[in-house]
Formats: C-alpha cells, structure tokens, sequence
C-alpha cells in the first residue's frame, strides 16, 4: 500500500535539514543494510504467503472438475456481484464520510474538535458482529444490503479518515489560500486543492476499505446478507470439503489483486507529487458561522450510529437481565487473555513490518514493490483459511509443534493482519528525512547507533499506529480464533460467540462491553497522539521533525 | 522527541507482558493423570454437564474445545495424524460418518454400542449414538394458527405459504430432511420441493436454527422446520413469558418428521484409547444418559428405561423410518442444496 504515505511531504520545521528530493542513499553503502532488510522483508512475507500457497494446493488439488459446477453456476455470479456492489458501495460512502468528517475535525472550528478527534476513531475498535448485533436488537427486521453498507461504513470509515486527516493535517495550506485568492469558490477550493491534495490518502484508505469488506463475515452472517465470504463459511460448515472453501476463497484473491492493480492504475505508476518545503506555520480553522449546527449535527450522527447503537444495544441487553443456563465464564480472564494475545500480534506484526517498510521507503525497486504488495493479499482472506492453512503447516511439517499455542494464535493474527502494520510503518518511515540518517553515518555513528537513535525515535509514532490497528483487529477476531486458541482458554470473543448463540443475550453483551472497553483504548491512545501533531499543537516548540512525522496511516 | 523514550519503554513493557503471556499461557495438564482432548460440536450445556460429572467418577482430565461440527471435520482432516483430538462428539451423524468414510474413527468398544439400540449406532460400530431430536414445525401464534398449519414438509412448497416460512438451507439440522424428501420421492422432486421452498422463503433465509426459532419468536416470520429443541432451548433462556411461539409435530411418519441422532467417536490418531472408550461408555450409561435427560439442551436420551422430562416423551415420537446408514455424509443433500443454490 504505497500510496498512502504519497500525498505531499510534510513541511519540516525552521532548522531541520532540507528532505532531499531522491531517498535512496548510495548503493555502496546501503549494499549490506539492504541485504539484512531484504532478509526480514523476506521471512515476513513467506509467512503471509503460507496461507496463500495453502489455499491454491487444497483449491487445486480436487481436481477441475469438482471445483467447475460449484463455480460456474447463478449463485456464484449472484454472490460476485453482491460481495463486488457491497464493496464498491461501502468504499464509496467511507472515501466521502471519511474525508469531510476529517476536513471538519482538521480544518474548521467545529466545537469540542479534540473530543471529535477521539470519538470518530473508537468505530473501528467496535467488532462488526457487536455492531450488526446491536442493530439487531433495536430493529429485529434490519438486514439486507443497505443494512450491510451502513454497519460496514459506520465501522471501517476510520481507515480513511486516519490518513486523510493525517494528509490534511501535513498539506500545505497556502495552495488552498492562494485558490481562494484567485477567486475559487469556497466548495471548488475544497474539491480541486483539499481533495486533490489528499488524493492519495483517500485512494489508499479506500483500498483497505474494500479488502477488509471482502473477508467480513461476522456482520453479514447476522444480516443475513450473503457474500462470497459467507459461502465460503458455508461451504466449509457443510461439504466437508476444504478444497470447495478454498476455491471461493480464490474468487476473493483474484477480487483483492483487482483492487490493488486498480489502485495502481487510478493513482498512476509514479510516485506522489512532493511539494517543495514550504514554510511551517499553523493552519488556521476556518470558523463555520452558520454551518455550525449542520456540521456538529453531522457529526454526532455519525458517531451516533457508529458508537451509539452497538453501545445502546449492549446496555440495554445487560439491563433487561434474563437467565443464562450457560456456567458463568471469567470475564477477567477471557479480558486478560484477549489483551495478551492482541498485544502480542501487535508488536509482532509491528516490529515485522519494519524491514518492508524501510526497503520500500529506501530503496523503491520494482521487486520491492511487488514484495509489498503481495503482503496486501492476506487482508482479502478469510480467517478460517488462514487458520486451516497454519494448522496444517504446524501439524505436518512441525509435527503438531505450536498448534494451539499462544504463541501460533499471536503469529496468525500478526499475519493476518500484517497489512495494516506495514502501511502504517511505511508511512512513518517515507516522512522521516533520511537527511539526518545521513548525518548520523558523517558524523561516524555506527549503522546500528543510527537506527536506535535517529531511524527509531522518528518513526515511533507511526509504530504506534501500527501496533493500535493490529491490537484493534486482532481482539475482535472469531473464526481463526476458535480454530487455533488454546484449549481451555477462552477470549473474549469466543466467550461472546458460545453465549450468543446459545439464545443467552444478556449474558453476551459483559463480554461485548469489555470488548469494547479494550478496544477503546488503542483508538482512544490513536486519536490522542494524532491530535498532537504539531500542525495543531505548537509547531514552534518541536526542535526536530520528529513529531511533524507523524502519519498514522 | 522528548515523549519517545516513555512510549518506547511502554511499548518494551507490553512485549514482554505480552511474551511471558505467550510463553506460559499453556498449562497442558499434568503428566500424572491421564488427560484427553474433546472436540465438541455439541451444545456446551450438555458437554460441561457430561464432562464433569466423568472427570469426577474417573478421575481423568477432559479438555474440551467447541466450535461447529463441520469446521470440526475440516480441522481435523488437515490436522492429520497429529490431531490433538482424542474424541469427537456432534449433534448429528454426517460428520461423524463423514470422518469414518476417511477411515480416522476406531472402533468403539462393543459393550458400549450394546448401551444405546443399534439403529441409532454406526452400522460398522465406528461411532455411538448418544442422544436424539426430532423435527418439527415451530410457528408464530400470533401471525397462524395451529389448525392450519401443515401436516407434511411437501405441503410448505404451496405458494400459500410465499413470504411466510423461514429457511436455514446451511443449517446441518436441515440436510437429513433434505435426504429424506429425496429417498421418498428422488432427487428430481426434491429439487422442486427445495426451489418451492426457496421461493416461500423469499428474503426468510437464515444462517442456522437458532435464528429461525427465534425470528419465528419475534415475529418476523410465521413458521420454520427446527428441530423440537431449539426452541425448548430459548424457553429456557429467554423465559416463558416471552414466548410468542409453539412446536407442531408432523403428521406421523411425515417425510419431514426425521430423528436425528448425536454421537460420539474416537479418533484413530488418539494415543489415549482406553479413556477416550471410558468416555464413550460413560456418556451412553444410565448416569450419562440421566445428565442429558435432566439438561437445559432439550436432547432425548437414547438408552433404555432413560426419559426426558418437560416434553414429549420420546416413545411418543413417530418419526418416519430413514435410517442413519440412509443418512449417511449427507452428500447427496449437499449436492441437491447447491442445485438450489442454497449452498
């Protein structure tokens, strides 16, 4: 995902050195450093690639003729043009929601900004079933296709809001000025200057909009909406047949590389114009006037039907009481274990996605590219397969080692999720000046000294992100959790999925409300720490460029 | 600048939190006494019931993992023969079948078939049946009464019933109703019946039974084929109050009044034999089968001189006559639910 970071280089401040205009260092000195991160990059993406490698052996391996009348057939063209409308729709709506809710919050005076800032964040820490559930609940009859876009939309906008407001937040305010002064209207100069600037972020947000709406199951089983995804669920629950699963899953792979190739073409090969280093100033909000009421309105519907509804429907649930003839569970420990294993798939994942995004931020080759892309893929799979596929390599090749493990339930989130890490590292890595890498090395710092010091404390924020996203994801994950957690130990998702479909509602929603605690902390520490970027905050105290680098997707 | 050091020693600090996590969170069981691994695709009440009166009356442990029956399958054919699975338990025959047709199930020791009547065993003693349910129509009282309702599964194929029945075509309760209609009157009729069905449904088409017996509760739809227990099962937890629906048997020996049987089976791979058949042979005695006549999961006990309280008591039953070999994998179902699109 390379063309999220691509929007216009932030504006360094007074005293740091001048980005240069090419970010590749000499090749005789990156030569060994390149090699160690073509090492990492390469670890990282075989294990992506595992799941990928599994799903074509077991789709294949039937045989054609199997796999021919249950593709070819009117449900398949029904289901394709379901799973293609939904995702096209959703991403749609999501580019539109998230780019006017983060000019608002970036650019005008709406009231309590900072509150803004965190509150439209938290959606994409509520799990999607939680949300589907909770509409559910208050409207027994909602389902179908619109039910499907609005749960999807109000839940994944934040993917571009993040880089959206993060682009707006870097953009150079000037070119919307010097717009205004040559008389563009106020909607043209946000359309041709806001827009086009965050080209780019809306494009990247948008993609990884649509491949996380290719792999949702959870959301649409309760809407009874069916997609390629939910068939492939289907098939795995009643055929016995792995290899029927995975030929649909197929049909989400080639989906997915269709998205990622349109993305390139719509975006063009070369990378985003850069302005030069403009003055560093603050951005001044523009004050609404009258718009005032509309625009806050706006905005708390928003985070009405994001927030509010899954919110509502837990408490409501948890008031209205009724007996559970489920043995209680620990909500402590399910809430210990979910925080562990979420926290670990987030460091992982973080600390794994580092390699790629230095290789691809400084030395940009094709093979580097395609290296990156292809980690893409994995977002775009179904959580079962992914599961299936690790359960198979650790049971024959590893002879069971692992399998079951806390530590396999760790790798398998940080791969599935590992998209959302490498994006948010790359960003962070493309805006860190290798200028002062460069100073580093003149001044005879060792190579690794560089990295601790210098590479390090400048990309932490956008690790940050990272890991928060990979934290977010993974705690909401069901299907490959049941598959590989450890038995006897229970999440709190797991915890929720025994007691809802055992009718015991009540007893579900503690667990859906924890759920939710937790993963409104990491929103909560992401909305933060964007809202202190310096664009915002003082620009004049931050001696560095550290803070200004700050992307979070 | 000045912030990064505390966010990178927070960060240090969830790794190794989340690392010791990682390296100690298994706790396999002690070595002393012997332990074995349950995949369950039962319902949990039944299983935790079941589990723990055995661990209490022998002294081993049982460690039970629970998800659907058939992701059970799929994970445990790519498991292969390093499955940690020492037992497997299901709510119906097909997986069963399906696991011993790849050849993965022992035998299960005779004097245990010998506690359950033959009929609702593995024809080659691969599995034992442990309990049973029985379809039936569950019906909104509000939105039809009980004297018009049908007497057969063929009749909701009537347009009459457009927009007014509800389907759960992925559901693995509806599968042996499927293979029923089609041993009576072949696959070509089944076919009719199902798009019939299809139709009647309209946008009524639901991921499983639960969602039906409780959209059919709600009122969304008039009525729906499950099986008795679901809906005794949301009885029990939603309250009797507020229930707005009933069951309705079908006619005796109706095509679509099938038994449906649950069992048990021991993988081959299982390297604790002797307490996985301790197991089995627990679950089908006259306590195990006692536990599941007294659990809140509605199942009728299977064995001899064993009954089910609170509802129709299970001699009263007169389903029609398919047998679990008839039932088999359920593949010819499948195939006829995918010809309908429904899968």
């Amino acid at each position: 995902m390379t063309s999220v970071i691509e929007h216009p280089a932030p504006a360094p401040p007074p005293g740091a050195p001048k980005a240069p205009a090419r970010t590749s260092p000499p090749a005789s000195r990156a030569a060994p450093r390149r090699h160690f991160l073509l090492l990492g990059a390469g670890l990282a993406t075989i294990a992506v690639i595992l799941p990928l490698v599994f799903l074509l052996v077991q789709a294949f391996g039937v045989g054609w003729s199997t796999l021919d009348p249950l593709l070819f057939r009117s449900l398949t063209a029904q289901l394709l043009w379901n799973t293609v409308s939904l995702a096209v729709v959703v991403m749609l709506i999501c580019a539109v929601i998230g780019t006017v809710t983060a000019w608002f919050v970036e650019r005008t005076q709406i009231p309590g900004r900072k509150i803004w800032a965190v509150l439209v964040v938290i959606p994409l820490g509520i799990p999607d079933f939680v949300t589907s559930f909770g509409w559910r609940a208050i409207f027994p009859s909602f389902g179908g296709f619109w039910a499907a876009v609005l749960v999807m939309s109000v839940a994944v906008y934040p993917l571009v809001y993040l880089p959206v407001a993060a682009s707006l937040r870097n953009a150079d305010p000037a070119q919307e000025e010097v717009a205004r002064s040559l008389g563009l209207g106020r909607m043209k100069t946000f359309w041709r200057v806001t827009v086009g600037q965050a080209r780019l972020a809306i494009l990247g947000g948008a993609v990884l909009v649509g491949l996380v709406v290719l792999a949702e199951f959870g959301a649409f089983e309760i809407l009874g909406f069916r997609t390629l995804t939910t068939e492939i669920y289907t098939e795995f629950n009643v055929g016995f047949s792995t290899s029927a699963g995975c030929a649909f899953s197929l049909i989400l792979v080639v989906l997915g590389v269709a998205l990622l190739a349109g993305e390139s073409a719509v975006r063009g090969g070369g990378r985003g114009a850069r302005i030069g280093p403009g003055v560093a100033r603050q951005l001044r909000p523009l004050p609404l006037g009258r718009a005032r009421v509309a625009v806050l309105g706006g905005v708390a519907l928003l985070v009405g039907l994001a927030l509010g509804v899954p919110v509502g429907a837990v408490i409501y649930l948890m008031v209205s009481g009724g007996g559970s003839t489920l043995p209680p569970a620990s909500l402590i420990g399910a809430a210990g274990n979910t925080f562990l294993y979420s926290a670990g798939a987030g460091l992982l994942a973080t600390v794994a996605a580092l390699p790629i995004a230095l290789l691809s931020v400084r030395h940009p080759r094709r093979e580097v590219r395609l290296l990156e892309r292809s980690n893409m893929l994995i977002l775009g799979v179904p959580g079962l397969v992914i599961a299936l596929a690790f359960t198979f390599f650790t049971e024959h090749y590893l002879a069971g080692f692992l399998y079951q493990t806390p530590a396999l339930l760790v790798i398998t989130y940080a791969v599935m999720f590992f998209p959302l890490a490498v994006v948010s590292v790359r960003a962070a890595v493309a805006r860190s000046p290798i200028g002062l890498e460069e100073v580093g090395h003149s001044l005879g710092v060792p190579r690794h000294k560089v990295f601790w010091r210098v590479t390090l404390p400048l990309i932490t924020p956008g690790l940050a992100a990272a890991f928060c996203l990979v934290f977010l994801e993974s705690a909401t994950e069901l299907t490959a959790t049941l598959v590989l957690h450890p038995t006897n130990v229970q999440t709190l998702a797991t915890q929720f999925w025994s007691y809802q479909s055992e009718f015991s509602y009540s007893q579900a929603a503690p667990y859906a409300g924890v759920l939710m605690l937790i993963a409104a902390v990491p929103s909560y520490v992401l909305g933060r720490w964007f809202d202190r970027l310096p664009a915002r905050s003082a620009v004049a105290q931050a001696p560095g460029p550290a803070p200004g680098t700050m992307v979070v997707l | 600048m000045k912030r990064t050091p505390a966010v990178m020693v927070s960060l240090a600090s969830v790794l190794a939190a989340a690392l010791m996590a990682v390296g100690g969170g298994a706790t396999p069981a002690s070595a002393s006494s012997t332990s074995i691994t349950l995949y369950s695709g039962q319902h949990v009440q039944t299983t935790q019931a079941l589990v723990a009166a055995f661990e209490k009356k022998t002294g081993i442990t049982v460690s039970a993992r629970y998800d659907d029956e058939d992701t059970f399958v799929d994970q445990i054919q790519t498991e292969g023969k390093n499955s940690p699975a020492d037992v497997f338990f299901t709510e119906n025959s097909p997986p069963l079948e399906e696991l011993a047709s790849k050849g993965l199930l022992s035998s299960v020791a005779p004097s245990t078939l010998a506690n359950t009547p033959a009929k609702y065993d593995a024809t080659d003693g691969k599995w034992v049946g442990v309990s049973a349910r029985v379809s039936v129509i569950v019906y909104n009282t509000s939105l039809v009464k009980a004297s018009q309702l049908p007497t057969s599964a063929m009749q909701l194929a009537d347009p009459k019933w457009k927009g007014k029945i509800a389907l759960a075509g992925a559901e693995t309760d509806f599968q042996p109703i499927v293979t029923s209609v089609a041993r009576t009157y072949g696959d070509a009729a089944a076919l009719t019946w199902l798009n019939a069905l299809k139709a009647n449904a309209g946008s009524h088409i639901y991921p499983d039974n639960e969602t039906i017996a409780d959209e059919v509760n709600r009122g969304q739809v008039a009525l729906g084929i499950v099986n008795q227990y679901y809906w005794y099962r949301e009885r029990s937890e939603v309250g009797a109050s507020n229930m707005h629906s009933k069951i309705a048997y079908f006619a005796p020996h109706d095509v679509g009044y099938v038994l449906d049987v649950s069992g048990a089976g021991i993988l081959k791979s299982s390297t604790h034999q002797a307490a996985d058949q301790k197991f089995l042979a627990f679950i089908t005695s006259k306590q195990g089968q006692e536990i599941i006549g007294h659990s809140q999961s509605w199942e009728y006990p299977i064995a001899s001189g064993v009954t089910r309280t609170g509802e129709t008591p299970f001699a009263q039953l007169q389903p029609n006559s398919i047998t679990i070999a008839q039932l088999g994998t359920g593949a010819e179902a499948i195939k006829l639910l995918q010809e309908a699109q429904l899968l």
